[in-house]
């Protein structure tokens, strides 16, 4: 391009890629990054390389802010989780480009986007039933009042999947967050554009700081943390080889963490999408009282 | 037993006469092999172990200890079954068998009462009245699950999943088998089950009621043996799931040993549980659980109310009522139907006990206990409280599985519930009020599986039991415990 004609033509600002703790956006605070090519070697993105204290901040957000979520009405949940697919569908475009960026066809992107935005009204609709489903009143043989209901596990450590944008992450975070966790996730390291982009989406629909937490990053240095935090109760993993699986099983039982293997997962299906991935993050609590006067 | 300063005395001043169950009747033999393909075989290096009375320190039987290679017959045995018989079975008929279980169990409620407080030193009236009857309870409940599992997954099919590996704990011998058997049957799959090495017996027994209903040989296999045996039926590759109930340790060990594996796994670990009370409770009815909580079956109890939290305006009328109640339990012979307390379970669980009781005190926690007397042999501990500690003591801390109790105060209910949740486990709780408000929103908050109100140690097969946080992971009972024995699909 002459220069002359570069002198005319407007900049596009190109965005940087933060990463999503406590309702903000910093870069992670080792300051490393890796870069994020095209199929042709152009950078397209420096990418934060996120560090474990980013991880252990973001730990520290999600518990913070669990109670308050967990207690928040089911139709609140519901709510939020609704507006959140609104925004997504309002953003749709920039979420297609993005894949597009990272070597999706245009086709691709955009039924990913759009299976997103609709997973997202799946798991909206579910919060004020699931715990209808799975709940029970138990006809116990003695004089007691007896039920069992559903109750958040608490802090959930994500590894999304590797292999998908948008469609992977978006289906791991709504069925937790959903059911009232709260969560911290590590984004795909081949795409993780649309994963801070979804954290935009997510910071512009009422969900509160700290409820989800999105890291980018390298899944070799990470995911040992993601399993071995002691104040996270249970770890979502959906790749990686069956010795990395081993791994975090290994870790994971240092505070008898749960393990949600979800390898080989076809997201994009519908068949994914069902309440058992959010029973999946769910405790069963029991509780007794006397019938008497 | 009654002094003048005991404002209660049940005995109103006489002394109890012995009322000791008689043993005559029960059928136990000298010697037990293992149970394996619906026979009794010796073990495969005919190594053997005795299992004795707590109470006495008397040899009851010797019972043959499992090696590896008993394990991987008893896997393939169970692997047989399940490939033929029982697993090409109808539902309904499995159904039918598990329901036979239950009758034979009843109808031989006494006898297991009795070997079970023999052999474990649980007193008869918990063996009579909670163990045996729960126990045949689990499985008349889960009979009846066998042909209706498509009604508890909704949009799901729910299919076996092969051979279960179970590995139980000796503090409800007959009732942890009851938990884990029925379940794994009414689903479809065998099972090798292994009980503690302290308290074989009523698990042997158990194989015999299995016999005699007649159930395809493999279907249940049960080998006795110690901890090594345990670790060979959790890493058996041929083993489909693991199930085990024991302690946090042994859980999370068992946790890594099946990392890399497909295994699925249910794992019921150790609990430290708050039990607290309010000032506005019905104050006597609260002091009897608290009884029930701690000192319910010597406290060998993973979800005994072990930490107890009382509203500083009543704490000193609390633990006064307390002391004077724990005046009246009577700890000795397990076989007398006057019994509140019995033997400790073993000599290695006493020292252990005895450990915390001197180290609760080099902490600075005041010791109180019972002034009653123990017998001179068999294993024994006076009920104990331990008042002036704090959070981080050992005692507070720490499961003692024993009848010992760690007492501290609040004011009010964010910092009862703070104390509470202060804990690695979560498996259950208790909460003692007049007020209904206030009931739900403690039970709501209190990180647990099982929570009572107004009551505490109660069971029933109906009923999820399972914690959060390090207490374990997965349910037994209920609906919810068909979970851990089938993998779901479409």
């Amino acid at each position: 391009m002459a220069a002359a004609d570069k002198a005319k033509q407007r900049l596009a600002v190109a965005k940087t890629y933060k990463i999503y703790i406590d309702g903000k956006f910093p870069r992670t605070e080792s300051g490393r990054y890796f870069t994020l090519e095209d199929g042709k070697g152009t950078v397209i993105a420096n990418i934060c390389r996120s560090s474990r204290k980013d991880f252990r901040n973001s730990v520290v957000a999600a518990r913070k802010a669990q109670r308050a979520w967990a207690n928040a009405s089911a139709y609140l949940r519901g709510q939020i989780l609704y507006r959140i697919a609104e925004m997504l569908e309002g953003r749709s475009e920039q979420f297609v480009a993005e894949l597009v960026l990272q070597g999706n066809t245009q086709r691709h992107a955009q039924k990913e986007v759009e299976a997103s935005i609709d997973r997202l009204i799946y798991y909206a609709g579910w919060a004020d039933k699931y715990q209808q489903v799975f709940s029970a009143v138990n006809p116990v043989a003695s004089s007691h009042f007896n039920f069992s209901v559903l109750e958040p596990m608490g802090v959930i450590s994500i590894i999304a999947p590797d292999d998908s944008g948008l469609i992977g992450i978006v289906s791991n975070i709504a069925p937790a967050m959903v059911g009232g966790n709260t969560c911290v996730v590590l984004a795909s390291e081949q795409q993780p554009l649309c994963a801070v982009s979804f954290a935009e989406v997510l910071h512009a629909s009422d969900v509160p700081a700290g409820v989800v937490n999105i890291l980018t990053g390298l899944r070799s240095e990470l995911t040992e943390q993601f399993a071995s935090h002691m104040d996270v109760n249970a770890i979502a993993f959906c790749d990686g080889s069956r010795k990395v699986a081993a791994t975090v099983q290994d870790l994971a039982a240092d505070n008898i963490k749960r393990v949600i293997s979800r390898r080989r997962m076809d997201w994009l299906s519908d068949q994914t999408a069902n309440p058992y991935l959010i029973r999946d993050t769910q405790e069963v609590k029991t509780t007794w009282h006397p019938i008497g006067t | 037993m009654a002094t003048p300063e005991n404002k209660l005395a049940f005995d109103g001043g006489w002394e109890y006469d012995p009322a000791p169950e008689g043993v005559e009747h029960i059928r136990a033999k000298k010697r037990y092999g293992l149970y394996i393909g619906g026979k009794f075989v010796a073990a495969e290096k005919g190594r053997t172990f005795d299992t004795i009375n707590p109470a006495t320190e008397e040899k009851l039987a010797r019972v043959a200890q499992a090696s590896e290679l008993d394990v991987d017959k008893a896997v393939k045995a169970a692997r047989k079954a399940y490939t033929g018989p029982w697993g090409r079975m109808k539902a309904s008929e499995r159904g039918k068998y598990i329901f036979r279980i239950a009758r034979i169990m009843q109808e031989r409620a006494r006898e297991f009462a009795a070997i079970e407080s023999l052999d474990g030193g649980k007193p008869i009236r918990e063996s009579r009245d909670v163990d045996v009857p729960l126990a045949a309870a689990h499985f008349f409940y889960y009979a009846g699950w066998a042909d209706k599992l498509e009604y508890a997954f909704p949009g799901r099919k729910a299919k076996s999943l092969g051979v279960a590996g179970q590995v139980i704990p000796w503090n409800f011998p007959l009732l942890m088998a009851a938990w884990k058997l029925a379940p794994a049957l009414a689903c479809g799959n065998t099972a090798v089950l292994k009980p503690a090495e302290t308290t074989p017996l009523t698990a042997l027994k158990l194989a015999e009621v299995i016999a005699d209903a007649d159930l395809p040989p493999g279907v249940v296999n049960i080998i006795t043996g110690a901890g090594d045996t345990g670790a060979a039926i959790v890493n058996h590759p041929g083993v489909d799931k693991v199930a085990f109930t024991g302690s946090t340790g042994v859980g999370r060990i068992i946790q890594k040993a099946l990392a890399g594996t497909n295994k699925k796994y249910t794992l019921e670990l150790g609990g430290k549980a708050a039990n607290i009370i309010f000032a506005d409770a019905a104050i006597d009815q609260a002091v009897e659980g608290i009884v029930n909580g701690i000192f319910f079956n010597q406290g060998h109890v993973c979800c005994a109310g072990s930490r107890l939290f009382v509203q500083e305006a009543v704490a000193e009328e609390v633990i006064q009522k307390l002391k004077d109640r724990m005046e009246t339990l009577i700890v000795g012979d397990p076989l007398d139907k006057n019994t509140d307390i019995g033997a400790i379970n073993s000599s290695m669980q006493l020292e252990k006990i005895q450990s915390y009781l001197e180290i609760g005190q080099q902490e600075g926690g005041t010791m109180h206990q019972s002034s009653c007397s123990v017998p001179e042999t068999g294993y024994w501990c006076r009920p104990t409280i331990f008042t002036g500690v704090s959070q981080s003591n050992r005692v507070v801390q720490e499961e003692i599985f024993g009848p010992v109790l760690a007492i501290q105060t609040f004011r009010t209910f964010d910092e009862a519930l703070s104390k509470a949740n202060n804990t690695p486990y979560g498996l259950s709780g208790g909460v003692w009020t007049d007020k209904g408000a206030k009931i739900f929103k403690m039970t709501q908050s209190v990180r647990a599986g099982v929570v009572w109100a107004n009551t505490f140690n109660k069971f029933d097969p109906s009923s999820p039991f399972g914690g959060y946080k390090e207490s374990g992971v997965g349910r037994e009972g209920g609906l919810h415990g068909l979970d851990a024995y089938v993998k779901l699909g479409v």
